[in-house]
């Protein structure tokens, strides 16, 4: 573990080195996200509920779709050098020393930026727990933890499932962009306001409803149901898949020539 | 131990062409082609060995050594090292090895060469006062003193290949696996490398697989060499016996005075120049003080050289007869 941590702190060192740099994208992460807070706050201006949540409601799925994103991406995004890695023939590097290959891609990639983004999430946050109407008993506000931690998962593995499709393409796949940012824009309202099919598809094939509208559901007191309540939980089943998928990528690696 | 054992891997690369409409094509049916860089190979390295990979480029020398990492799965075939299936076991298996890629570099690029190797101390868990030992040693053997506390970046190949060998030797390796290890050296830091290579050899009894174009690294290093072409093992062999055996000539080349000396029927000419003139020819049938006295007896004799074939021209000759 401290080897992780010496390539976290490492990152994190040369990171801050270029402070004026680190702090303008943090602050212009927060900016471009801010807008589109505000963007559902002036919706809400001239309407007063969408699908039957009201503004609290959604502002609440919002916060957490995003505090999930920014933690799978400060992971998860550092990934996205997969492709550079396999080009470059430093995937060999990587796989002839004694450790996790993810954690060693993962490490040395993540991106602080995105504390940004997570600051932004928890003071909408902040505004929601009080705007939603949910009466925050010990276990409701367990089962937002969980949202927020198991969706965090979620967006992990589709990053992972983004990076790992470079195993069988060399070209970037930049269309898999909505599977990652274009959950993320998804998620900011209740998923049920897409439609039967969507919600379908979005319940069983990538489990973001998982996280995000069952658990919504049961906090709004609308059902009573525990599996409603620990539907994130299952949303863990997507990291079997995502896994395997790694595995065979990484059974399929070709190498490049030296 | 290594034991390779039928051992075939083939890549599959889509077939393009050039132009738009070939590319357009290609986006919905594409043709493969199979590249097979190994067939059927198998072959045994015992403990303690030092072996000599040549091979041209493209010849499966770098997927061999990869199979051996761990780093690829053969298509067919069974690898063990050490009793290990590398590319099963791939943590286990990478802590007992050493791995130099000579033209890919496993050092920090902007921090000083210790704190990289305090790094990879950390990632082999290497026992503090072990690798305070082997950093001592290997400062002083391979003459690293100052050079440890320059950030990579500044430094020059030689410098740094120095640094990448005492790297992939931290953690004691049982099997060091060298890519080209003297590619784009001067000839003072080849020197430096060889003979480090070999002292560990000899001394920590360091099982060496080494890929290599320069012939000198082979002549200088190994006994064993083994010649890998279109996939698969051509040649397995020590060295001198290879000589022997593919060519077994001797080379002469005398400086004279006058004009172009006679051959006797037994020499073949090679090259010639003005007063310089070069043969060779079969020393079991025509001994060396023959073709001597035949050239003191037939021209002005100033100088006489005798030499073997050189490795270079060896392989070089190898290459040919199997037509790689």
């Amino acid at each position: 573990m401290r080897l992780y941590l010496n390539y976290f702190l490492m990152e994190l060192k040369s990171q801050m080195q270029y402070k004026t740099s680190f702090f303008l994208t943090m602050f212009g992460q927060f900016l471009t996200s801010f807008t589109t807070f505000f963007g559902i706050r002036f919706l809400f201006d001239r309407i007063y509920g969408i699908d039957d949540f009201t503004y609290g409601q959604v502002l609440l799925c919002f916060s957490v779709v995003m505090m999930s994103f920014s933690l799978g991406e400060m992971a998860g995004g550092g990934l996205a050098v997969f492709p550079d890695l396999l080009r470059g023939g430093e995937l060999d590097r990587i796989l002839v020393r004694p450790r996790s290959i993810l954690l060693q891609v993962i490490m040395p990639n993540m991106d602080f930026s995105r504390l940004g983004l997570l600051a932004q999430a928890m003071i909408v946050l902040g505004a929601a727990v009080p705007a939603s109407g949910v009466v925050w008993t010990l276990p409701n506000v367990l089962v937002l933890v969980l949202m927020v931690l198991c969706g965090s998962v979620v967006f992990f593995c589709l990053f992972l499932l983004f990076a790992t499709a470079a195993f069988f393409t060399v070209q970037s796949l930049n269309f898999l962009d909505i599977f990652t940012y274009g959950m993320r824009d998804f998620g900011r309202y209740p998923l049920s306001v897409y439609g039967e099919g969507v919600l379908r598809f979005l319940t069983f094939v990538i489990p973001l409803a998982l996280i995000q509208y069952y658990p919504l559901l049961y906090l709004l007191g609308r059902k009573d149901n525990a599996l409603y309540a620990l539907a994130p939980l299952f949303a863990l089943l997507f990291v079997i898949p995502s896994v395997l998928f790694y595995r065979a990528g990484l059974r399929n690696y070709k190498s490049t020539g030296s | 131990m290594i034991e390779f054992t039928n051992i075939s891997k083939t890549y599959r690369v889509a077939k393009r062409q050039a132009g738009m409409k070939n590319a357009v094509k290609s986006f919905f049916s594409r043709e493969y082609n199979d590249i097979h860089a190994l067939k059927d190979v198998s072959f045994t390295i015992g403990d303690g060995e030092m072996v000599g990979y040549i091979g041209p480029n493209g010849a499966g020398k770098s997927t061999t050594i990869k199979i051996m990492c761990g780093v690829l799965t053969p298509d067919d075939g069974v690898c063990v090292v050490n009793g290990r299936i590398p590319y099963r076991e791939r943590v286990r298996h990478v802590r007992e090895i050493g791995v130099v890629f000579g033209q890919r570099s496993q050092l920090w690029w902007d921090v000083p060469v210790i704190d990289s190797f305090d790094l990879i101390r950390d990632i082999y868990r290497v026992e503090e006062t072990r690798y305070r030992k082997n950093v001592a040693e290997l400062t002083e053997l391979l003459d690293l003193g100052e050079i440890l506390k320059t950030p990579v970046r500044t430094l020059s190949l030689g410098q740094r290949m120095r640094c990448e060998i005492a790297a992939s030797l931290l953690h004691d390796p049982d099997v060091l696996f060298l890519d080209e290890p003297t590619i784009g050296l001067d000839a003072l830091s080849k020197f430096a490398v060889r003979s480090f290579i070999r002292r560990l050899n000899t001394e920590r009894g360091t099982t060496v697989v080494l890929t290599t174009h320069d012939m000198q690294d082979i002549e200088a290093l190994t006994e064993r060499v083994l010649l890998i072409g279109r996939g698969q093992i051509l040649l397995d062999g020590r060295l001198g016996d290879l000589k022997k055996q593919i060519f077994g000539k001797k080379i002469m080349e005398i400086v004279y005075q006058g004009p172009l000396p006679a051959l006797h029927e037994k020499m073949t000419h090679v090259e010639s120049h003005p007063e310089r003139l070069t043969v060779s020819f079969d020393p079991e049938a025509f001994p060396v003080p023959a073709a001597i006295a035949w050239f003191a007896a037939n021209t002005e004799l100033l100088d006489v050289s005798v030499t073997d074939l050189s490795t270079e021209e060896l392989v070089a000759a190898l290459y040919k007869e199997y037509r790689l």
